[in-house]
């Protein structure tokens, strides 16, 4: 339970019935002052329990779609509830809940029959971080495409503060995620596979697409602040055969960038050979 | 702000669309500061566009002023942060706990009158009102337990905090109904006895029984339409103190729009009336 007292100056009366009332609430078997056992007793103590219950799950559920369409409803918020258990929003923005679920899967012994679970709540995980990521403008592609060829080792991209990429060795996470993201997408043969994915907000929503092993790099790279040289250096130790041009226009016409600067000095690295 | 608000109701993500299209005078949407509170987005930007057409009024459920605790810095800042954006009409909390010792918990939570207790909602409401720099309005609670070791009552707890402060109140007169009820107090003697001067705000919305305990325990649960016992104490108020900004709050089971519309209707009907027995 989250219990760890932070630095709340406790004066009194009002502390300790707030610190019996919060253990009532969570754990219904616990050994209670005598106040709020006499409290907890009433029928109506459960509409608190229930509430608060009720709150942290439909939040959770609410941030974890594909997940749930996943596993069922009824299976998700029994999980869902063992969470809320261990880790309590520690904010009032209930849209930002649930950041340690897909490592709480991850470990959740019913869900290890099920091992692209984690996956699948880390993408549910970065779409909402591209929901409520700053707004900022896309950069314009014709930018870069006037670039000569000398100007990479110089040029720095910067994601838009919205992009969001994961690669995935296991399994087809990407596609699995997609077709659970979206209400009656169809459910053809499953290629079992590693993939990648980029999430992107260019405008008023956010969309995605899949990513290869040379994009998910490439974009690593230029949020590190490499310069496209860099950058072109580590998707195709990624991917010896990537197409780095073809990749470049996709991650431009997405919206993946937001800004283009220029370095003075290109950083020395070992690989500058 | 000069926006003189009527009857308004609850700002939902479902209602998007109609909420931005409707153009009913004086119309005025609620909305949950902690659901708006992302760096950018389509969120905000969403909020932002009804904004740019209808008054906000922002009503918080997480600012924990009953804690024995000051309320959290950080978030403070981000509801200061939001109404700097917004420019809500109004800014309303509930006299209430749910934040404790680093813990969210999504509730409005009770907590016994004490003078302990006065003290500290006091500093708390004015460490608010500071930060902010205005008045806010505070709500009375729905309740369900009786506890022991209340010192003050619920109206007397509120005045003097309303003293103490400056601040407003919100009346919720289904609260009112579904503690009356289930503590078995007059709801028609609270709502004579509440002080009309300080009420910036009333709330009307609808309760259910329940799902365990039947009628014996009714919760204000947000998902139905406002009862008819609901309407009569309204009323009952209003020809007393006078017209005030009404809100029909809904957060679950959502109608579609205009059902809505048609119960701030009737609160904007009930609102008119002491005007025109006036004239």
């Amino acid at each position: 339970m989250m219990s760890a007292p932070l630095a709340v100056p406790v004066t009194g009366a009002l502390a300790r019935f707030q610190d019996d009332f919060a253990s009532a609430l969570l754990a219904p078997g616990a050994a209670l002052a005598p106040e709020i056992a006499a409290l907890a007793t009433q029928p109506a103590f459960a509409v608190y329990r229930n509430t608060v219950m009720k709150g942290c799950i439909d939040a959770l559920q609410a941030n974890y779609p594909a997940v749930a369409r996943l596993v069922g409803e009824e299976w998700f918020r029994a999980a869902a509830a063992i969470h809320v258990r261990d880790a309590l929003p520690s904010a009032p923005m209930l849209l930002d809940y649930g950041a340690g679920f897909a490592e709480f899967l991850a470990r959740f012994e019913p869900a290890a029959e099920m091992p692209y679970l984690p996956g699948v709540a880390r993408l549910d995980r970065l779409w909402s971080e591209a929901h409520g990521a700053p707004t900022e403008g896309a950069l314009d592609p014709a930018v870069v495409a006037g670039l000569a060829p000398e100007a990479l080792a110089t040029t720095v991209l910067r994601p838009h503060a919205a992009t969001r990429w994961a690669w995935f060795e296991e399994a087809p996470i990407y596609t699995i995620w997609s077709r659970n993201r979206a209400t009656g997408a169809a459910a053809a043969d499953l290629d079992w596979r590693a993939e990648g994915a980029l999430l992107v907000r260019p405008g008023d929503a956010v969309t995605w697409m899949a990513l290869d092993a040379a994009g998910c790099a490439f974009i690593e790279a230029c949020a590190g602040g490499g310069t496209l040289a860099a950058a072109a250096h580590a998707a195709l130790e990624a991917q010896g055969d990537a197409d780095l041009s073809r990749l470049m226009s996709i991650l431009l016409a997405a919206g993946a960038f937001s800004a283009m600067s220029r370095i003075d000095h290109p950083p020395c690295t070992e690989d500058d050979s | 702000m000069t926006t003189v608000l009527t009857a308004g109701v609850s700002l939902k993500p479902q209602h998007y669309d109609a909420a931005l299209a409707c153009h009913a005078a004086g119309l005025w949407f609620e909305a949950h500061p902690e659901n708006y509170m992302v760096a950018g987005g389509p969120r905000l930007a969403w909020l932002e566009a009804i904004r740019a057409r209808h008054a906000i009024s922002l009503h918080g459920v997480a600012l924990s002023l009953a804690a024995d605790a000051e309320p959290d810095a950080a978030h403070l800042a981000r509801l200061a942060e939001l109404a700097r954006r917004i420019e809500p009409s109004l800014i309303s909390e509930h006299l209430a706990w749910s934040t404790w010792r680093g813990a969210y918990y999504p509730d409005l939570l009770p907590f016994p009158r004490t003078s302990e207790a006065l003290a500290r909602v006091a500093d708390n409401v004015a460490r608010a009102q500071d930060a902010l720099g205005r008045r806010i309005a505070i709500e009375n609670p729905a309740h369900y337990l009786r506890i022991e070791g209340h010192a003050w009552e619920e109206i007397d707890f509120l005045t003097e905090l309303a003293r103490r402060t400056g601040c407003g109140l919100l009346l919720d007169v289904n609260n009112v109904f579904v503690g009356a009820r289930n503590l078995g107090y007059s709801a028609e003697a609270y709502i004579d006895a509440f002080p009309g001067d300080p009420v910036m705000e009333i709330h009307l919305a609808g309760h259910m029984p329940d799902p365990n305990l039947g009628a014996a325990l009714l919760v204000d649960s947000h998902d139905a339409p406002v009862a008819p016992e609901v309407w009569g104490l309204y009323e009952r108020l209003i020809r007393r103190i006078g017209a005030r900004p009404t809100l029909i709050e809904r957060d679950d089971n959502l109608p579609e729009f205009v059902e809505l519309l048609a119960e701030r209707e009737r609160a904007a009907s009930v609102l008119h009336a002491p005007l025109a027995a006036a004239a």
